[in-house]
């Protein structure tokens, strides 16, 4: 019987020729980081460990993104002794105002197929888009990591999920991941891997497939793996011949396979408590709205931004509407800077904020009152999430645009001078 | 009499508090607390994003089930840190996000899945479990329930109070 990539990874890591669900295995860490929210506790417990050493310092990256730049006295302190750390040690520091710590890590070329990352982060599954195992642990087990360079890790199933069709018209790869989320609900793929394929992905950037991975995380996914083409080597600005490119056996087991052709899909929510409370927009239609976001590791890419222009150019917010825009990176906001999409959404009256984790949870960026309802492009809509008792909607970067501009949730198909075949 | 009556108890004699499905860390210790790291800080503010005064209400050893899903979402371990400083000496749920469930272990606390108990439990029911047997007897209920024990090193994070205390064990005999 084959293996899957993930399978593979863990079997070579491992030293073990086969692997098979249920095992666990002890494998070296290729890469760790860490960020500024599970940080000071993994620098604390790192510290109860008398004789520790950073086991590579050239493998740990810290990134101060979640409170960035310092939002409180409190954030400045963990800020500081986060620096003093990564000094002492020779680690990588990642500071205030570069980004979220996916979205930097990937532009900085940092994850690599074939390897294992292990991030504080529940999103580091997102970065499985480089063909890596690449999963999200605690701050007690990164402090065990920073001090031997390995972890246990059980050998999940796996779940082969083919994405195919053409991106309708208005539909933006987070309707996607609704889409898909709204299929296997909060936790039926619980400690299994998800390894995307088919022929949709072709037409994607990196960045859309990350905004993929990274919401697979909500469906409990231990790591999400997508395959490594030739757009991804080229946005690595590497070769075939350099890196360890894992596939797929021919003959792997997966636990189960599922399709999504996308090419009829309409504008997704994802109503308040759960990502996974997938629906069609017009189920909310005319929902008045108070805030709309673009935001998270997920939701603030380019591509993103550039859809809201796409909607705001030539529009205003409208007045009962604050529209908060936390670009996941600095190069993303120079890049939308250079492009004039930055002036459009400002035109507009739309807020762009520094680069950060900011409002995905409140992390006091645009923050929510109770009784309060946001349109988000972020990555969760629990209860409180962006404060007590207010609500949020999850949509794509077209549809929040275009709800900030009418008032209300609505279908962005319109405003984009289309037609609403629903 | 409690069937699981040996010396290997982990948990005497505890009420049983109860909540739902997809309970997620960001109800367990909403994000605006996440700067906190000081025990007293994480205990006053655990649960508050679902059970109203949890802190103030619950007595020291006191166990969690919950329903499907338990500490969904963020990997934030202020979450299990906050209900082990509060007092919750063992969390039990028909079944666990992942990352929540080993920082549950890392930290000191068991995580423990055992649909059936939940199922037929209430809260305030008063409860045994004996993690080296695989078994939680509800003493209200009079009725015993079998679980899946962990590995072996994850019962010796539970002995020594989390994973830095057996690194350290670790790294001495090295």
């Amino acid at each position: 019987m084959g293996l899957t990539i993930t399978e593979k990874i863990i079997a070579s890591k491992a030293r073990v020729k086969n692997v098979s669900p249920g095992q666990i295995h002890d494998v070296p860490v290729d890469i760790a980081y860490i960020h500024d929210n599970n940080g000071p506790i993994a620098l604390q417990q790192f510290s109860r460990l008398p004789k520790a050493k950073v086991w590579d310092p050239d493998k740990v990256y810290f990134v101060l993104d979640h409170h960035s730049p310092s939002t409180t006295f409190r954030a400045a302190q963990h800020h500081r002794n986060i620096r003093d750390f990564a000094k002492q040690y020779g680690c990588h520091l990642i500071d205030v105002g570069r980004g979220v710590s996916h979205s930097v890590m990937a532009e900085d070329g940092v994850p690599r197929p074939g390897k294992i990352l292990v991030g504080t982060d529940s999103h580091s599954v997102g970065l499985g888009t480089f063909g890596c195992l690449s999963t999200g642990i605690g701050s007690t087990e990164m402090a065990s990591v920073l001090a031997t360079g390995k972890i246990w890790l059980k050998v999940p199933e796996t779940v082969k999920v083919v994405l195919e069709g053409k991106m309708p018209f208005g539909i933006g790869a987070k309707d996607v991941a609704l889409l898909i989320l709204k299929h296997f609900g909060p936790c039926f793929l619980n400690y299994m891997a998800i390894e995307f394929t088919g022929p949709l992905l072709d037409s994607l950037t990196i960045e859309e497939r990350m905004t993929i991975t990274i919401m697979g995380l909500e469906m409990g996914v231990k790591n999400a793996l997508m395959p490594v083409d030739e757009k991804l080597l080229t946005k690595l600005g590497t070769t075939r011949d350099n890196e360890e490119i894992i596939t797929a056996d021919s003959d792997a087991r997966y636990i189960s396979e599922v399709h999504f052709d996308v090419s009829n899909l309409q504008p997704m929510l994802a109503t308040p408590g759960l990502p996974t409370n997938g629906t069609d927009v017009s189920k909310a239609e005319g929902t008045e709205i108070q805030q709309a976001t673009l935001g998270s590791c997920s939701g603030a890419f380019y591509h993103d931004l550039e859809q809201a222009a796409r909607i705001l150019a030539g529009r205003k917010v409208h007045p009962g509407v604050r529209f908060v825009i936390v670009p996941n990176s600095s190069r993303v906001i120079l890049e939308a800077a250079s492009t004039g999409i930055i002036q459009t959404l400002m035109e507009a009256g739309a807020i762009i904020s520094s680069p950060s984790c900011g409002t995905c949870a409140g992390y006091e960026v645009g923050c929510l009152a109770s009784g309060e309802v946001c349109i988000s492009t972020t990555t969760r809509n629990m209860d409180g999430r962006m404060g007590a008792g207010g609500k949020i909607y999850l949509a794509s970067a077209y549809t929040v645009a275009a709800s900030a501009v009418a008032g209300h949730i609505t279908d962005p198909r319109i405003l984009l001078g289309g037609e609403v075949d629903a | 009499m409690p069937k699981n009556n040996t010396e290997n108890r982990l948990v005497t004699w505890s009420h049983l508090w109860k909540v739902g499905d997809n309970i997620s860390t960001d109800h367990i210790l909403p994000s605006r607390f996440m700067t906190q790291v000081e025990p007293y800080e994480l205990a006053a503010n655990c649960m508050a994003g679902c059970v109203p005064q949890f802190s103030s209400r619950i007595l020291q050893g006191d166990v969690l089930a919950a329903g499907e899903n338990l500490g969904y979402g963020s990997s934030r371990e202020q979450a299990p840190q906050a209900l082990k400083y509060a007092g919750v000496s063992a969390v039990i749920a028909k079944s666990f996000a992942r990352i929540f469930y080993r920082n549950c272990f890392n930290v000191g606390i068991p995580a423990i899945v055992c649909p059936a108990f939940v199922e037929e439990s209430s809260e305030g029911d008063l409860i045994e479990v004996n993690l080296e047997v695989g078994l939680i007897y509800n003493e209200t209920l009079g009725k015993s329930y079998e679980f899946t024990k962990p590995p072996e090193f994850m019962l010796t994070y539970i002995k020594l109070g989390g994973l830095i205390p057996y690194l350290e064990e670790q790294m001495s005999k090295a």
